[in-house]
């Protein structure tokens, strides 16, 4: 099989900027947006209140249950239906941060109550409230536990903002997409995506080493 | 909760406990407990494992609830029983109040591992208490530097030894400037060749005039720097006194029991 190499140098310049515009902010935004949804599910979730424990779990069971495929749609051909009609960009963004939300939440728990009873009873003692001894001392080192499982979920997620192509977002997949079926090199095309998709992801993995590394400074290594 | 400024005399025990029981289900670990510390006093609190003790010791500061009795500490005077039935909001205030007029120091030190040294000590007076962070970092170098650890203040708590991370634990209990402090087993984490260190350090603290409670194992340390000890068994305080009665000369037999063990273990 030949390959044409002039249309693949010619379309990595499209690609890469629907990759610079589209893909790579609506995944950092998503993802930002998601954090502060999981956090606050996850304490949520660890509350006495069992309404706000119970709501919390039933957000995190309706995210992880259904596809974040149907999720794109209800937010952006379902709504209209009853009158809330949103752009591409806006429904993407609403649909994925709910999804990493319900998805993060689990970790942020996890990573919380990994946390030694013993970092509580010494914030309460030099006089903290709980949402002090959680900001200053417990999320902090949540964080460090949290980091590894949630580099995946903001790996998967940059992935998945491939599935917003299907709600006409101008992004990446969607450009290849477009490029192919003018060129017919289908083949081309989509392997050149999936390259592109591969080094932002390589991109993001050194940096969550780095960030593991900067973050265990103060752990000792067992 | 009751707390007026003028109910603390100069003459007023700093400490005094009455008639505090605490079950966890249908365990009874406190059964009205009565203890009293003068200004100024070291009380070592001994007994088994199980005993209740340091469940004692956590009721002193709130991060145990008592069911029911009276914890007051330096004119904060908190009625839990009467806390209790009044919401969550108001026993949170109550045990705010108690802690602000004490420190503890953890059996397993619980610095914070993601500060330094001097950002561990630093962290309730700038964060909690709000006084200027040039201020607290003067404080928290001269405390440092009496206990030895000047030249560890930017190390992070895993670089240093059980017994320097248990002074460092000291430490950021003093800069709290407490009335009152608690230790709970303070040197049972210790390898024991580190453990003259801190209770030299705590022998110091008590000459210079610092209420201290302390659960211990460490008798020796009990009959020289306790003005009082107090000995739990099964929840209760069964014997209280001076170490030379209660070490020495036990009214009851289940403190001779207990003391005899730890003495001859053999």
């Amino acid at each position: 099989m030949d390959i044409d190499w002039s249309l693949f140098w010619e379309s990595l310049g499209p690609l890469s900027l629907a990759a610079v515009v589209g893909t790579i902010p609506l995944a950092l935004v998503s993802f930002v947006l998601g954090m502060v949804l999981a956090v606050a599910a996850a304490l949520m979730r660890l509350s006495k209140n069992r309404f706000v424990s119970g709501l919390a779990r039933l957000y995190i069971s309706v995210i992880r249950g259904t596809p974040l495929l149907v999720q794109l749609f209800v937010v952006f051909y379902g709504l209209p239906s009853i009158g809330i009609v949103i752009n591409p960009w806006p429904s993407a963004i609403i649909a994925l941060s709910l999804n990493v939300g319900g998805y993060a939440a689990e970790v942020v728990r996890a990573a919380i109550l990994s946390v030694d009873k013993g970092q509580w009873e010494a914030a309460y003692m030099v006089g903290m409230s709980r949402h002090t001894a959680l900001r200053r001392v417990i999320l902090p080192q949540a964080a460090r536990v949290a980091v590894p499982p949630l580099s995946n979920t903001f790996i998967s997620l940059v992935k998945d903002t491939s599935l917003t192509s299907l709600i006409l977002m101008s992004e990446l997949f969607r450009k290849a997409q477009e490029i192919a079926a003018f060129t017919q090199e289908f083949m081309l095309l989509y392997v050149e995506a999936g390259l592109v998709y591969w080094v932002i992801c390589l991109v993001l993995s050194s940096g969550q080493m780095r960030l593991e590394r900067r973050l265990d400074r103060h752990v000792a290594i067992a | 909760m009751s707390q007026s400024p003028n109910a603390e005399r100069a003459d007023a025990p700093l400490l005094t406990v009455e008639d505090v029981s605490k079950a966890f289900g249908d365990n009874q670990v406190l059964r009205s407990v009565d203890l009293t510390v003068e200004r100024g006093d070291v009380v070592a609190v001994i007994g088994a494992s199980g005993s209740g003790k340091t469940t004692l010791l956590r009721c002193l500061n709130g991060l145990e609830t008592p069911d029911a009795g009276v914890v007051s500490v330096a004119g904060t005077r908190v009625d839990f029983a009467e806390v209790g039935s009044a919401g969550a909001r108001e026993l949170e205030r109550a045990r705010g109040s108690l802690r602000d007029q004490s420190a503890m120091v953890f059996q397993h030190y619980n610095l914070f591992p993601h500060r330094t040294v001097i950002e561990n000590v630093i962290e309730g007076p700038v964060v909690v208490q709000g006084r200027s962070r040039s201020e607290a970092l003067e404080d928290a170098r001269a405390l440092l530097e009496r206990v030895g650890l000047a030249d560890k203040a930017d190390s992070y708590p895993h670089q240093l030894s059980g017994g320097q991370q248990q002074r460092v634990g000291i430490v950021r209990a003093l800069a709290l400037k407490p009335s009152l402090l608690l230790f709970d087993e303070p040197t049972s984490a210790l390898d024991p060749e580190l453990v003259g260190d801190v209770l030299l350090l705590m022998r110091d603290l008590a000459a210079e005039g610092w209420t201290m409670v302390v659960v211990t194992h460490e008798l020796q340390f009990a009959r020289e720097v306790a003005a009082k000890v107090a000995f739990v068994d099964a929840g209760r305080v069964l014997e209280v006194g001076p170490p030379a009665q209660v070490l020495g000369a036990p009214r009851e037999e289940r403190t001779r029991q207990f003391v005899r063990r730890l003495t001859h273990p053999l």
